[in-house]
């Protein structure tokens, strides 16, 4: 890290201080907090056996699943997720508190609740499953598409309230000028709007594709477990854990690494 | 080696007892202060006592009912009742905790207590080394109450088209099911493998998969939204309960007529009323 | 947009005795009222001046479709547009702080309108260039708004609007955003642009040098009621409020005129109070002079200006090179003198000081 001007930057960090003791010390030990649980996980990994065990086929496949259910969670969040956000903060409806709290509810209820409720709508006996079941012959519980659907019901909060956020603190007088311009209110959302909201549909986004891809309770109960199509990398996880302590901590860390490479690869690219 | 079977559909009927026990471990209930009072004395005289009974937590509903019997029996006795899992009571009695019996949901954990804390000497000569086994638990084919998918023996999962739930390799129960499945020499298609046999009773009783292999004493437990199968190959992985009095028992006349009466016929008609196999 | 009989009204042409803006517009919030007809010429350009709060954005936002009318019209060209949503209206507007879109590029935001009225992107764009040309803004067409200077920003705001091809133009205090040193610049080069727009603009300001210098006529809004119109000259000249005075810099006084003799409006009728003027006026007038007319002495001055009275210093504060003495008295008085006739005076707060005021300097006219 070059700074152009090293001396005005000194300059700048004198006359805005040190950051006071009570916001630092609380500070340090949230960070403490965060990475000691982490640190823990690296000191008892087994490295010696971590390149056989990351290249074995189960796992890599356990990987790519979770990797790719948890894009495509991403995905449907954002074609439904940022439409509904956009609902709550500009449209004018009855009920909209009511509704504003029922996209929290996911955030609420324990993800095994969550796996359990999905059952009994979507489930084959489920109260829309048993139609998709004798009309289209389509069953959800224990395929690929269970595993997403489970983790967009446990995302798609974040990304909800991360845009609904963004969509409050744009200012409203843009819009109006686009419209000034001729913009209808699709063109306004289209091209002014969301290019304004742009970095709090990214956080969200991030935010969603982290939970989806930690998603566990849900989708254990909601898709069950089968390697290669619906055992993410989670439920290998603690399926490891049952037999073999050592190659859960690997998979952990496996996970661990992926995501913070591909969270931190994004970030930049919005900063 | 296979787990203690867990009752799915238990989980409330569980709780009650659970608080009973919390409370009777913590302080007397009214009740019971009542009941001693009627016994005169209860510590000083005759068979008096608290009886202190760790056991796994699929016994959860037979030794409740047994307890309620011993008491009766002995006025004045109190038996205080721990569930867990068989492991965990394990640990604790390893690690000195005060206990009367262990009833543990397989022998290799009773197997851990007898080399660890071990058990009462006077009663283990009677009564064998490693405890009595006084249950036994098979796997059956757990199926919805209108079997849908009309399964009639465990070869009948074999067929894709027949949706079926098993345990996961990893956990006890799937272990079982893979030596019955090899003695069989059936391959079962499984949709999913489930994180313990709660699991897979779930997905049962839900209507999401045509069939699933659970222990016998959750078929038992789930009522009527299950139908059980017994299946030959089920002998090939027996799940045998023992039980034991602990050495340095702080009751162990006590102790020792509680494992008799486990080992009853009274005892066995509660065992199996809950899907129990008996020796 | 139709007119009686269900035909869409041709745009009359300019030159017809048809206003290009005609609008009566009337919104009622709360305890507030707004209350105004605007009527503008082809190619005029109207300021609306006013303090905050006056209601003259609000007028604007109404004239664009932001705001619903309470009561009243809007027609443009003679069209009948007060129904017609925001993004129909042959409505043109540069905002206050410009709100240029920040994640386009200058030429892309001129580009929007037009490519929002189903131009195709070439067209859109090619129109946008020609526009940023006209204001000697081609180098910076890629540049995104944040690169831009004030002025710059200004005239890309100014190009968006115009890129619709809107027969109204309005400003939302097109100056306010600018700093004071590039101001004078800016300002000369917008009055040059709007002079080039041949349909009628209506500019929201609540400083007085804008609505003189960018405006063809001014009309003052005081609590939602236009209290004065005219062309800046006369507006400068004959004030009609005291608002509109003070905006302008001129000692304002009502009063009833016999011939040249003005009695000015007093709550105490005893002493009464006369300015003299130059021409005859009978019945209800306004007198108007500025601080720079009346002249200050120490002692009663020789000769005999028609105008002469004896004030109390109130207080004193630097105006331009000059110094403005606050008089207090029979009437309260502005005037403008030079430091050095100041030192010489001795004027502190208190002091009492005579002044005197050619009839020729007091601009008289009806009330």
């Amino acid at each position: 890290m070059t700074t152009p001007a090293p001396t005005r930057g000194r300059a700048l960090r004198a006359r805005s201080g040190r950051p006071p003791w009570i916001l630092l010390v609380p500070a340090l030990l949230g960070v403490a907090f965060l990475v000691l649980p982490l640190l823990g996980l690296l000191v008892s990994t087994p490295w010696a056996t971590m390149g056989a065990r990351i290249t074995d086929p189960a796992v890599l496949s356990a990987l790519w699943l979770s990797l790719s259910t948890a894009t495509a969670a991403t995905a449907v969040c954002l074609v439904l997720g940022v439409p509904l956000a956009w609902l709550l903060a500009r449209a004018d409806f009855p009920g909209r508190r009511l509704v504003r709290a029922l996209v929290t509810v996911p955030l609420v209820i324990p993800p095994v609740v969550g796996g359990v409720a999905l059952l009994l709508v979507l489930g084959r006996n489920g109260l829309l499953g048993r139609h998709l079941d004798a009309w289209f012959g389509l069953t959800l519980p224990f395929t690929t598409a269970a595993v997403v659907i489970a983790q967009v019901f446990v995302a798609m909060p974040f990304l909800v309230v991360s845009v609904e956020g963004a969509l409050r603190g744009v200012d409203a007088r843009f819009e109006e000028a686009a419209a000034t311009l001729g913009a209808n209110r699709t063109t306004v959302f289209a091209r002014v709007t969301l290019p304004m909201v742009l970095p709090g549909v990214g956080a969200g986004a991030a935010l969603c594709w982290a939970r989806a891809l930690g998603e566990f309770g849900a989708t254990i109960t909601f898709a069950g477990n089968f390697p290669g199509t619906t055992q993410t990398m989670p439920l290998a996880v603690y399926m490891a854990m049952q037999r073999d302590p050592e190659a859960a901590v690997v998979l952990s860390l496996v996970l661990l690494i992926v995501s913070l490479a591909v969270l931190a690869g994004l970030r930049g690219r919005w900063t | 080696m296979p787990e203690s079977p867990r009752h799915p559909r238990a989980a409330l009927r569980w709780t009650a007892p659970l608080m009973a026990g919390a409370l009777a471990l913590t302080s007397c209930s009214a009740a019971d202060d009542a009941g001693r009072d009627g016994a005169g004395t209860a510590s000083e005289t005759g068979p008096a006592g608290t009886l202190t009974v760790l056991a796994a937590a699929s016994l959860t509903d037979v030794f409740t009912e047994l307890a309620e019997e011993f008491e009766a029996d002995n006025p004045g006795v109190e038996v205080e009742l721990s569930f867990a899992g068989s492991s965990a009571l394990a640990t604790q009695i390893n690690s000195g905790a005060p206990a009367d019996v262990f009833a543990s949901a397989n022998t290799d954990t009773m197997a851990l207590v007898v080399d660890g804390a071990g058990l009462d000497t006077a009663w283990a000569a009677d009564h064998g080394e490693d405890g009595g086994v006084f249950a036994t638990n098979t796997l059956r084919i757990a199926v919805p109450a209108d079997n849908p998918a009309g399964v009639e023996d465990l070869a009948d999962l074999s067929d894709d088209s027949v949706a079926t739930a098993l345990s996961a390799p990893e956990v006890p129960c799937g272990a079982a099911t893979a030596a019955v499945t090899d003695t069989a020499d059936v391959e079962i298609a499984a949709v999913t493998l489930e994180q313990d046999v709660r699991a897979v009773l779930t997905k049962v009783e839900l209507g999401e998969v045509d069939a699933g292999l659970v222990y016998a004493t959750d078929v038992a437990a789930a009522g009527d939204a299950v139908e059980g199968i017994d299946f030959p190959e089920s002998g090939s992985a027996v799940n045998e309960y023992p039980v034991g009095v602990l050495a340095g028992a702080p009751e162990p006349e006590l102790a020792a007529a509680w494992v008799d009466l486990v080992l009853s016929d009274t005892g066995a008609d509660a065992l199996t009323a809950a899907g129990f196999g008996t020796p | 947009m139709t007119t009686n009989d269900g035909r869409r009204a041709p745009a009359p042409r300019p030159g017809a005795d048809v206003p290009a803006l005609d609008a009566r517009l009337r919104l009622a919030r709360g305890d507030f009222t707004l209350d105004v007809t605007l009527e503008v010429a082809e190619g005029e350009v109207l300021a609306l001046l006013g303090p905050n709060g006056a209601g003259k954005s609000s007028a604007l936002r109404a004239l664009a479709g932001l705001v619903p009318l309470t009561d009243g019209h809007v027609r443009v060209g003679g069209r009948d547009e007060t129904t017609t949503p925001v993004e129909r209206r042959p409505v043109g507007v540069v905002f206050q702080d410009y709100l240029l879109f920040r994640h386009m590029s200058a030429l892309d935001n001129v580009a929007f309108g037009p490519r929002c009225q189903g131009l195709s992107k070439a067209v859109a764009r090619a129109r946008a260039a020609e526009l940023l040309e006209g204001m000697d803004l081609s180098a910076q067409a890629r540049s995104r708004p944040g690169r831009l200077s004030g002025g710059q920003a200004q005239r890309v705001a100014l190009a968006r609007a115009l890129a619709v091809r809107p027969r109204l133009l309005l400003l939302d205090e097109p100056m306010a955003a600018l700093d004071a040193s590039t101001r004078v610049d800016v300002r000369a080069r917008l009055r040059h642009l709007l002079e080039d727009f041949d349909g009628a603009a209506v500019l929201v300001t609540h400083d007085p040098l804008d609505a003189m210098v960018l405006a063809d006529r001014v009309a003052v809004v005081e609590s939602g009621r236009i209290v004065q119109q005219g062309t800046p000259a006369e507006v400068a000249r004959r004030p009609r409020t005291p608002y509109v005075a003070r905006l302008v810099g001129l000692n304002l006084f009502r009063g009833t005129a016999e011939g040249t003799e003005v009695t000015v409006d007093r709550r105490d009728a005893r002493a009464p109070w006369v300015v003299h003027v130059h021409e005859p006026h009978e019945g209800e007038v306004l007198v108007a002079f500025p601080p720079r007319a009346v002249a200050l002495y120490a002692d009663r001055p020789h000769g005999s200006p028609r105008n002469l009275w004896r004030l109390t210093v109130d207080g004193v504060e630097r105006f331009g090179d000059q110094v403005r003495v606050h008089l207090v008295g029979p009437m309260p008085l502005s005037a403008d003198i030079s430091p050095a006739a100041l030192a010489e005076l001795g004027l502190v707060p208190g002091a009492p000081v005579w002044a005197a005021v050619k009839a020729a300097e007091a601009e008289c006219y009806p009330g």
